[in-house]
């Protein structure tokens, strides 16, 4: 039962990417253009969209998926139910970001940009997030902590479990 | 446009304005090494990412070094390209790449062949490397038959990328991710297998290190031809004769017939035979099927299928056409069938201890040879494909003096061949010879003058009309799978009417091969080497196809008709459609 919904809903999101390339007054140069859209309506940018991309663009899926991996604006998976988000501007990375982010690796076995097989959580290293004075910091979901430490890991996770 | 004034190295030149620093060097003589760039004017493929920098050089006025390759020149420029400030840039340039290489070239499939080796000894670097850094790794790819991947020695020069998109249109190679972990790879870091990769072998024809290569099958046939219980005979490919010498540093379009016949010899092969006859049968085979086209208004226009890159580009890209190509194998699939079942029967031999080798310049007939249904009895026709780079490896292990070799011939049956068959090796040749047939079948009268010159030259694209009896046969011929596709779309929307098409998948067809001695980006080598077929073909007594006597007595003693029943069976074959990816 379950599945036959989740497929109905991929039709719908096709559906509407469709819509949305047919649109377009030019196809020529439109790529990177569909897969923000692509990636606003699924979510991520999974190997079954950049080939149906590919398709309707009637470009080379290597072409495709060689954009998608260049900017690190696309995913290829699906974010975690929280996303864990590691700031490693200036301030934060000279404070042992890079310990912080590498704990969460540890302790999740990902690496950033990846999401764990259960889907709970996912890694995202963010540039500078403009709360210098809190450095190094880390989001959950939108949730600020500050001036974390490494042993402060576990604790953060455990809220999420 | 227009000319404009400039001053390099202290010659004055007034030249047009679009040229780059580079091509107005070459114009004063003046040599400014490259990597990267690559220039195929006749193929228009040019590539120039400008990411090597290698062809640094000083402009005045300007603060940092230009590349040469990409810079455009303009009114009143002052060049200068051997200051020791650009040639300290160069050789940077070059630390860096091999910063991140391995460094076993004496190990290394590319050795004396390799760009990169080359550009480091020219420009003096020896001893210990001024850089080292964190090497890049990556899982070696020899899932298919034809080409090994190997990036750790890939510079990201993106050669094999413009090959495959914009020469060959087939998208298959693309860069992917960035910075450190950039890597020329299929879409979602696919094996080869796994995608419509045609294994034409051209990527691999420009890739200036040992990233992309064939893969090797020497050492099997060494072990074929030490096995006393087997039988190995070796077959040889039209345009191998005209590129083999250049391995062993003879002038490009010298014809090495005899001294390869030779040399096979003594490598140990049980007998020594020529694709070429089997050529002649395909055109039997063929001329016949285009006869019986025309005359029983069957499909057209009819595609030639001798070239197996060309044959998985169609089943790629035009799974809607696939009744429109000959149904005919290619000529050493032929001869691999004929091997195992005729000459087995003739000489008692089991075709279960005969062992086929092909020495062909092209990397997709190693995939070809591994398609299922091209078998007989269980017995796949033919058992090895090696490249003529790869024959050229095994004469120098055997310590044979190639160029001292007395000329030898062919083993018979099986080795006699006629000029129409010689032709196949390059673009406009298949046709050609089909012609040849094909005209004094149709019309029972002699053919006196068998020079169809309008079919022959390197435009991409070629088209010719010939009368046959009162009817005008509409011939075009396409080379490079770029071309193929614009004829293919063409004729899938209706706007153009043939009624037989020759394509080969590799510029220049066969000549150009993915197996043949590395041009280096020199196209008139090709030409050189189209050059000796031509007079391959007629030193020959012989040049129709149907007047060889061998392909005469094949038929009265085993096939019976050309076209019937038992060559039907052995001889022809049928496609398959497949993904796009
Ligand atoms: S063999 Fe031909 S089709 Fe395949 S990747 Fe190389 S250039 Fe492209
Ligand atoms: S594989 Fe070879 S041709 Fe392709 S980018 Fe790497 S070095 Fe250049
Ligand atoms: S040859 Fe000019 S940048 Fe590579």
């Amino acid at each position: 039962m379950k599945k036959v919904c989740t497929n109905k809903l991929t039709d719908e999101k096709f559906k509407a990417l469709d819509e949305f390339i047919d649109k377009l007054s030019y196809k020529d140069g439109a790529l990177i253009t569909v897969l923000h859209k692509a990636q606003e309506i699924f979510g991520y940018l999974p190997v079954e969209v950049q080939l149906h991309v590919a398709q309707k663009l009637d470009m080379p899926a290597a072409k495709v998926n060689g954009v998608v991996t260049f900017y690190s604006y696309f995913s290829e998976t699906p974010k975690g139910e929280h996303v864990i988000s590691v700031c490693l501007g200036t301030a934060c990375f000279v404070r042992g970001a890079e310990n912080i982010i590498k704990e969460f690796e540890k302790r999740l076995s990902i690496k950033p940009g990846q999401t764990t097989a259960d889907g709970k959580f996912s890694i995202d290293a963010l540039r500078c997030v403009g709360a210098c004075g809190l450095a190094p910091v880390v989001m959950v979901d939108g949730k600020v902590y500050g001036r974390v430490k490494v042993e402060d890991v576990d604790a953060i996770l455990k809220n999420y479990i | 446009m227009g000319n404009v004034n400039i001053v390099i190295n202290d010659i004055k030149l007034n030249v047009p304005d679009t040229m780059t620093i580079l091509e107005a060097a070459k114009e004063a003589n003046i040599k400014i090494p490259t990597l990267c760039h690559l220039n195929l004017h006749d193929l228009k493929a040019v590539n120039k990412v400008a990411s090597c920098r290698v062809c640094m050089v000083e402009v005045e006025g300007r603060r940092n070094l230009a590349p040469a390759c990409a810079t455009q020149i303009y009114e009143g420029m002052v060049i200068h390209t051997n200051t020791p400030r650009s040639v300290r840039g160069r050789r940077t340039s070059v630390e860096l790449l091999l910063s991140d290489h391995p460094a076993d070239c004496l190990v290394c499939e590319k050795n004396r062949q390799c760009d990169l080796q080359k550009i480091a000894a020219d420009l003096g670097i020896r001893g210990e490397l001024k850089y080292k850094g964190e090497m890049s790794t990556y899982e070696k790819d020899s899932s298919s038959h034809s080409i090994y991947r190997n990036l750790d020695k890939c510079i990201l020069c993106r050669r094999c990328e413009t090959m495959c998109n914009e020469v060959q249109t087939c998208g298959i190679l693309s860069a992917m991710d960035r910075g450190f972990e950039t890597v020329v790879s299929p879409a979602f870091g696919l094996p080869m297998v796994d995608t419509a990769c045609t294994f034409c072998g051209q990527c691999v024809a420009v890739c200036p290190t040992a990233a992309l290569t064939e893969i090797n099958k020497v050492g099997e046939v060494w072990k074929a031809i030490n096995d006393k219980e087997k039988y190995v005979v070796v077959q040889t490919a039209p345009a191998v004769r005209v590129a083999l010498g250049e391995e062993f540093d003879m002038e490009p379009g010298t014809i090495v017939t005899g001294k390869m016949a030779a040399a096979l010899r003594k490598l140990g092969f049980d007998k020594v035979f020529d694709t070429d006859f089997a050529a002649d049968l395909t055109i039997m085979e063929e001329a016949s099927e285009f006869a019986h086209r025309l005359q029983h208004n069957g499909t057209l226009p009819i595609l030639t299928s001798c070239c197996p890159g060309w044959v998985k580009f169609f089943e790629h890209q035009f799974p809607d056409l696939l009744d429109i190509p000959s149904s005919c194998m290619s000529p050493h699939e032929m001869f691999g069938v004929i091997v195992k079942t005729y000459y087995a029967e003739k000489f008692n031999i089991k075709p279960e201890d005969i062992v086929v080798v092909s020495v062909m310049p092209c990397l997709a007939k190693k995939y070809e040879a591994a398609r299922p249904e091209l078998s007989h009895d269980e017995l796949q026709n033919v058992d090895y494909v090696i490249t003529t780079r790869e024959l050229a490896a095994m004469i120098k292990e055997a310590g044979i003096d190639f160029e001292k070799l007395q000329d030898d011939d062919f083993d018979h049956p099986l080795g006699e061949s006629t000029g129409a068959s010689v032709i196949f090796g390059t673009t406009g040749g298949v046709i050609e010879a089909a012609l040849r047939t094909a005209y004094e079948w149709l019309t029972g009268t002699t053919l006196e003058n068998v020079d169809f010159v309008q079919l022959r030259g390197f435009e991409g694209i070629r088209e010719a009309t010939v009368k046959v009896n009162d009817m005008d046969v509409k011939i075009a011929v396409a080379h490079g799978l770029g071309n193929a596709r614009k004829l293919l779309e063409a004729i899938r929307d209706g706007k153009a009417q043939y009624h037989a098409i020759e394509i080969m998948a590799c510029p220049g067809g066969c000549i150009g091969g993915g197996g043949q001695p590395y041009h280096h980006g020199n196209v008139e080598i090709l030409k050189k080497r189209v050059a000796a077929i031509y007079s391959e073909d007629k030193g020959k007594k012989i040049r129709k196809s149907h007047e060889n006597p061998e392909i005469i007595k094949l038929y009265e003693e085993f096939l019976g008709k050309p076209y019937g029943e038992k060559a039907h069976h052995l001889l022809h074959t049928h496609y398959i459609a497949r993904k796009k990816i």
